[in-house]
């Protein structure tokens, strides 16, 4: 058996969700902060596009920005020596793309759903916005935060359009589980397929197993 | 301790308009639910922020916006007891009091000792806000603003939260507690008890308007105003139509009094509290002739309370009972029950219990 994308996809997964992780509560936390709430709906859309749209379109789109005779891939290419597209950092991309909005939308909520007075009860004990942000928001929104970043991952883990428009389906390179998948059935072997498969499923259950403890242990305080 | 408020801002269904001035006595600020007495506190503390005025502590300036200054909250140095309390639910109680502090770690630790005892809150230093009573954690809120030494402490409805059995006994437990704190009181409330007990000085807001500042004790006996009277509980109000210098006509009520002292010419509205009837308990003859400001009543239900009735009737003598005439007297029980004449009712307005209002 070729173990090699069960590698691709564990390096392509962890390295998506830390990306996305940390650009999903940065911008969360700045959309929330956001005064105008015209601006909040119109940004909140765009941000939340990728969740509705097929992934082939974000892979269309991806190509588009990244492809070697685009404005963007021509640079890194000519100046960097960078190639994005059809190379593994392309599966990473995808994946950070498609789960970013699950990993925003969940952080959002959890910042929105602290109560205020609380954050007000901060302000009025002289912390700073930093140290309300660390010690008081952060804390109550963690289970909400964490939840996002578990379905960002799984849903990181599973992609399969987008990247297939992006990264191609090179074996020992680009081909992750899903696409490895995919490349089995399509030549016959549903042996190996159900083998990736019940990898899969494995490593999804033991994640959303995993966050279902550590929320169980996080809330001594709620009861 | 001066505390200078003046400001305007624009909300939901209506505007607040406040305006007033303490000194280091303790300021109440009643009105009823929704009428922007919460949004007043938080504008002074800085966490919203009025649309235009002043607002002025100890000589500094919080806000003006006609100077573009607006002080964050984390500059203003005021305490701010939440409605709710607003402790931090994944902090103990020793981190919740300690969490504003900005001291080395040994000298913090020290200070939260202090409060933890002064507050009486030993052995719950490691439990969490939903662990302990709800007077306990009022206790650990207060000693959270106090420890930060603020220049002025508001205390957001202090009392609302608790058991009414509790609130007695919390309301002299706090202002015991309150003793630890040298410096202004800004409490708000719907309660009128509360106020009374606890405020010298005393602000009503209407609608979001401060319509009356001043001496507690004095506005509670003399309110001036149509919405004041009603905000401090006075239950019976008519329209006024001045006679003579000396006697109003009752409007709603039907029957014309004799003030005994100059109606001032301001006056549109009468009041008189439910209790200030004087009952006339005459077995025979007909007291209406032997003295004025007395009234026929027409009793239409009695209600029965813990130690008092609340009477409610019109005047008999008015021919058009359109419902709206409807007064009401607070009795006690034992004088109520053994009043000898339980045919007719007969209430006597003594004179100064006449309230004029604007």
């Amino acid at each position: 058996m070729d173990i090699s994308p069960i590698i691709i996809s564990m390096k392509t997964a962890s390295a998506a969700i830390a990306l996305t992780f940390l650009l999903g509560l940065f911008v969360a936390r700045w959309v929330v902060r956001l005064k105008s709430e015209k601006a909040k709906m119109v940004l909140d859309g765009i941000l939340t596009l990728p969740l509705v749209l097929p992934p082939t379109v974000i892979g269309f789109l991806l190509l588009l920005v990244f492809g070697v005779n685009r404005p963007i891939g021509r640079v890194l290419l000519e100046f960097l020596g960078v190639k994005i597209v059809f190379s593994w950092s392309a599966t990473v991309i995808a994946a950070v793309v498609i789960s970013f909005p699950l990993m925003y939308r969940s952080a959002r909520s959890a910042f929105e759903q602290v109560d205020q007075n609380l954050v007000m009860a901060a302000k009025t004990l002289g912390m700073s916005e930093r140290r309300i942000f660390w010690r008081i928001i952060m804390p109550l929104a963690l289970p909400g935060v964490a939840g996002g970043g578990i379905l960002a991952f799984a849903r990181g883990l599973g992609e399969f359009g987008a990247t297939a428009m992006i990264a191609g389906n090179i074996a020992n390179e680009t081909r992750t589980l899903p696409l490895a998948i995919y490349a089995e059935v399509a030549a016959g072997n549903m042996q190996m397929a159900a083998y990736y498969v019940i990898i899969v499923m494995l490593i999804s259950f033991l994640v959303v197993a995993s966050t279902n403890y550590f929320a169980m242990k996080e809330r001594k305080y709620a009861k | 301790m001066r505390l200078l408020v003046d400001i305007k801002k624009r909300l939901k269904g209506f505007s607040l308009n406040v305006a007033f001035t303490i000194d280091d006595e303790y300021l109440g600020i009643l009105g009823a639910s929704g009428s922007g007495k919460s949004m007043t506190l938080k504008c002074i503390a800085g966490v919203e922020t009025p649309d235009e005025g002043r607002i002025e502590l100890n000589g500094k300036v919080l806000f003006d916006s006609a100077k573009r200054i607006n002080l964050k909250p984390q500059e203003r140095n005021i305490g701010y007891l939440f409605q709710n309390y607003a402790l931090f639910p994944h902090m103990t109680v020793e981190e919740n009091i300690g969490i504003g502090l900005r001291l080395p770690q040994k000298e913090k630790k020290q200070k939260v000792k202090e409060m933890i005892e002064a507050f009486r809150l030993q052995g719950l230093e490691t439990k969490y806000p939903n662990q302990i009573s709800g007077g306990q954690q009022q206790r650990v809120a207060l000693a959270r603003c106090i420890v930060y030494k603020p220049e002025v402490l508001m205390l957001d409805e202090p009392f609302s939260a608790l058991d009414t059995h509790l609130r007695d006994q919390l309301q002299l437990e706090v202002l015991e507690l309150l003793k630890l704190y040298q410096g202004g009181v800004l409490m708000v409330s719907h309660s009128r008890d509360e106020i009374y007990r606890l405020c010298k000085k005393l602000v009503i807001i209407d609608q979001g308007k401060s319509i009356l500042f001043g001496d507690t004790k004095e506005i509670f006996k003399q309110p001036r105003l149509q919405a004041a009277a009603r905000i401090i509980g006075c239950k019976n109000i008519s329209g006024c139509e001045i006679i003579s210098s000396h006697s109003v006509r009752a409007v709603d009520w039907g029957f014309i009094l004799e003030t005994g002292r100059p109606v001032p010419e301001t006056t549109k509205y009468l009041g008189i509290q439910a209790h200030d009837f004087c009952l006339l308990d005459v077995a025979s003859g007909d007291p209406m002739k032997e003295q004025n400001n007395v009234i026929k009543c027409r009793i239409k239900r009695i209600v029965e309370g813990e130690l008092e009735y609340s009477v409610y009737f019109s005047n008999k003598e008015m021919e058009q009972d359109n419902g709206n005439s409807d007064l009401v007297y607070k009795v006690r029980k034992e004088l109520w029950d053994n009043r000898r004449n339980k045919e007719e009712l007969y209430l006597k307005i003594p004179e100064q219990a006449i309230l004029f209002l604007a």
